[in-house]
């Protein structure tokens, strides 16, 4: 007979999600109402309700077959758009290919980004002014590489941090593990969300861990993890603002767990999530919408209207419309464009497959 | 110039790196105080400070993805893998990641990182520490693998790796390390990196190797010379991308090729030598291409490694069967 209770040992912390504001709309924490003057909070919806129209358009321009590789956003805009506001312009972001919002809001052109989408080459073209990596499609692989930014930041003695953003089924990949087991030994400035949207592609969060959150999985690497209503754009930006803070001061990174839900399938690439989600389970989500809440709460301060919101969506179409048209008008890729970008340096037998390719015309 | 072993050269231009650009960072499994399991970072920490050269968790993963962030931040890091057995663990970092990354970028991101590693057969390691795993690497568009065949040859594209933009993936045969001495001179030097060398030249034929392997292949041509057999020997040195140019120029010269390697037939990057040679000198071959390759199994049990592994003796019968056909 075992002389040791192991439930003392489940160290599974009963963690309620910071929320700052609730489904009505209605602020329930004053005491963490972010430090944002009117104009500010009005700025931050305009992104989360930009989010939404950018991924309605690409979702139309992907089935025209005007764009390639999507992955839908639209349930995460307080997830992504509150965090994104929470960081400076000359913060580190690596995002992975759900995070394409939180990259243009960084200062990525759009037309690359559809580019990117497209899959041409300058897709990839990071401005010099924008400090960033193109999407990471290798699930956890920006995790390890963020602990490596967050060195560079602290040994080059930077007030800035490096973030980056992974799903839920993400918190499973080895390199999770070892990117936030990296960033806290060298104790970085690195701020790690997990987007937590429920599933990866069909597959549950319940079936990724017995952890009974994901936050707690910073306990492993000796890491403050925290858990926030994803949905709720104030304490999403709360949190990331003082997590910020926290890194910038030299205490090491912070992992953030963003409760969130994603609409739409998980890429346009086929996945249909009939097959694993109920129509009653959607519903639920949506009664929890970002941009509904958000939407109520300046209302009720005068500071939204109609026209506001019908103006703003002309605006952002607009937008959509000339990026993509730019897009539309990159020079067509050709063989010898990729043997270019394979080195930096040509080496000798690579420029006579690049002569070889030009005089061929391909 | 002093007589160094590889393992000194390889130190002594770490060393000066170093010193010559702060932004250089040497990190890995026990390469700080330790100064590496085989000592080839013995002293840098004390050098050069804990910022440059440093310890890290045990991970290669994470090693590798560490070093591609701290290259985004302008580094120009040289991690060590201390086997390269250990590959597979960081496979993603450097294959999917750092290889691609100028490619996947459309140009405005460098990796200008070396990945040291040690492999090679001959000490009797543990499992998983010799294999040769350059072929898994020299598939890779993006990579340059470089071995290098001695001392001189360490130093000088150690220093060019590092000053390199372009990843490489650096590495070191463990029987090398200590088992020969070379002049090396004491200052800077650099190397080209998409050159082979050709160590030895000879117009009977032509045998073409990279790693420990260039020195059996110096061994096997001195014996084939006193039976009036005139072997040039190629050093690849980089091995991916190949030196096209010098290896064809020399099998035109020649007519004959033997290809020697370390790794099994299957493995290695004699393959793709043999089908250049196919596609670009078939008309001037007069023998088939041939080669001396370690057996198509897992890697030996160390009781059985001298057994297993290619030598001078299977270089000299091939190449007489070659000459004689």
């Amino acid at each position: 007979m075992t002389k040791i209770d192991f439930n003392d040992y489940m160290n599974q912390p009963n963690m309620k999600p910071i929320q700052v504001m609730n489904e009505k709309g209605e602020i329930v924490n004053q005491d963490l109402f972010p430090d944002l003057t009117d104009d500010q909070l009005v700025d931050l919806f305009k992104k989360m309700l930009w989010e939404r129209i950018l991924n309605e358009r690409s979702t139309k321009l992907n089935r025209q077959g005007r764009l390639g590789f999507y992955a839908p956003t639209a349930g995460e805009e307080a997830s992504e758009m509150g965090s994104s506001y929470a960081m400076e312009k000359e913060d580190f972001l690596l995002p992975a290919y759900r995070d394409i919002p939180q990259l243009i809001q960084h200062g990525f052109p759009l037309d690359r980004a559809f580019l990117w989408s497209i899959g041409h080459y300058m897709g990839g073209q990071i401005p010099d002014d924008v400090q960033a990596t193109t999407p990471q499609i290798v699930v956890a692989s920006a995790t390890v590489q963020t602990a490596g930014v967050a060195l560079g930041l602290k040994k080059k003695k930077s007030p800035t941090v490096a973030y980056t953003y992974t799903g839920d089924g993400g918190t499973s990949e080895g390199d999770f593990y070892e990117g936030i087991n990296f960033a806290g030994e060298f104790k970085v400035p690195a701020l790690f969300f997990v987007q937590n949207n429920g599933y990866a592609i069909s597959v549950p969060r319940r079936k990724q861990t017995a952890a009974q959150t994901l936050a707690q999985k910073g306990v492993a690497v000796g890491i403050p993890g925290i858990q926030v209503d994803g949905m709720d754009a104030l304490a999403v930006y709360t949190v990331a603002k003082a997590a910020r803070e926290w890194a910038v001061a030299g205490n090491g990174p912070v992992l953030i767990e963003t409760l969130t839900y994603r609409y739409g399938p998980h890429t346009l690439s086929g996945d249909d999530p009939k097959r694993y989600r109920t129509a009653d389970e959607e519903e639920e989500w949506r009664k929890k919408d970002p941009l509904i809440r958000f939407r109520t709460y300046l209302d009720h301060k005068g500071l939204w209207n109609e026209d506001m919101e019908k103006n703003w969506e002309e605006a952002v179409n607009k937008e959509i419309d000339a990026a993509m048209e730019k897009a539309e008008s990159a020079p067509q890729q050709k063989v010898s464009d990729f043997y270019k970008l394979s080195y930096s340096e040509i080496p000798e037998s690579i420029q006579a497959k690049i002569d070889e390719c030009e005089k061929e015309g391909k | 110039m002093a007589q160094l072993t590889m393992i000194k050269a390889i130190n002594q231009a770490l060393d000066q790196e170093l010193k010559r650009d702060p932004k250089v960072l040497v990190f890995g499994e026990d390469v700080g105080k330790n100064g590496g399991v085989f000592r080839a970072t013995d002293g840098l920490q004390a050098d050069v400070g804990e910022d440059q050269v440093f310890d890290t968790p045990l991970a290669e993963s994470g090693i590798a993805g560490l070093a591609a962030g701290l290259a985004y931040e302008g580094f120009r890091p040289v991690p060590e893998i201390q086997f390269f057995g250990f590959l597979y663990e960081a496979m993603d970092e450097i294959v999917g990641q750092i290889a691609r990354e100028y490619y996947r970028t459309g140009g405005t991101k460098k990796m200008p990182i070396t990945i040291r590693s040690a492999f090679g057969g001959g000490v009797h390691t543990p499992e998983m520490h010799s294999d040769s795993l350059e072929g898994i690497v020299g598939q890779v568009p993006g990579l340059r693998v470089v071995i290098p065949g001695s001392p001189y040859d360490a130093k000088g594209l150690l220093i060019s790796s590092i000053r390199s933009d372009d990843p490489v993936v650096f590495l070191e045969h463990m029987k090398l390390y200590r088992s020969m001495r070379e002049e090396v001179p004491e200052q800077e030097y650099t190397l080209p990196l998409d050159k082979a060398d050709i160590k030895r030249e000879g117009t009977d034929l032509t045998l073409i190797s990279y790693g420990y392997m260039v020195q059996e292949c110096l061994k096997a041509a001195d014996e084939l010379e006193k039976e009036g057999i005139n072997a040039e020997v190629v050093d690849l040195r980089t091995v991916s991308p190949l030196d096209e140019k010098t290896i064809l120029e020399s099998v035109k010269k020649t007519g004959k090729v033997v290809i020697v390697q370390e790794a099994q037939n299957m493995a290695g990057v004699g393959n793709q030598v043999a089908s250049l040679i196919a596609e670009k000198a078939i008309l001037s071959l007069d023998a088939p291409v041939a080669r001396v390759s370690a057996p198509d199994t897992v890697y030996a049990f160390s009781e059985a490694e001298e057994r297993w592994l290619p030598t001078k003796d299977d270089i000299v019968a091939k190449a007489k069967e070659i000459v004689n056909f």
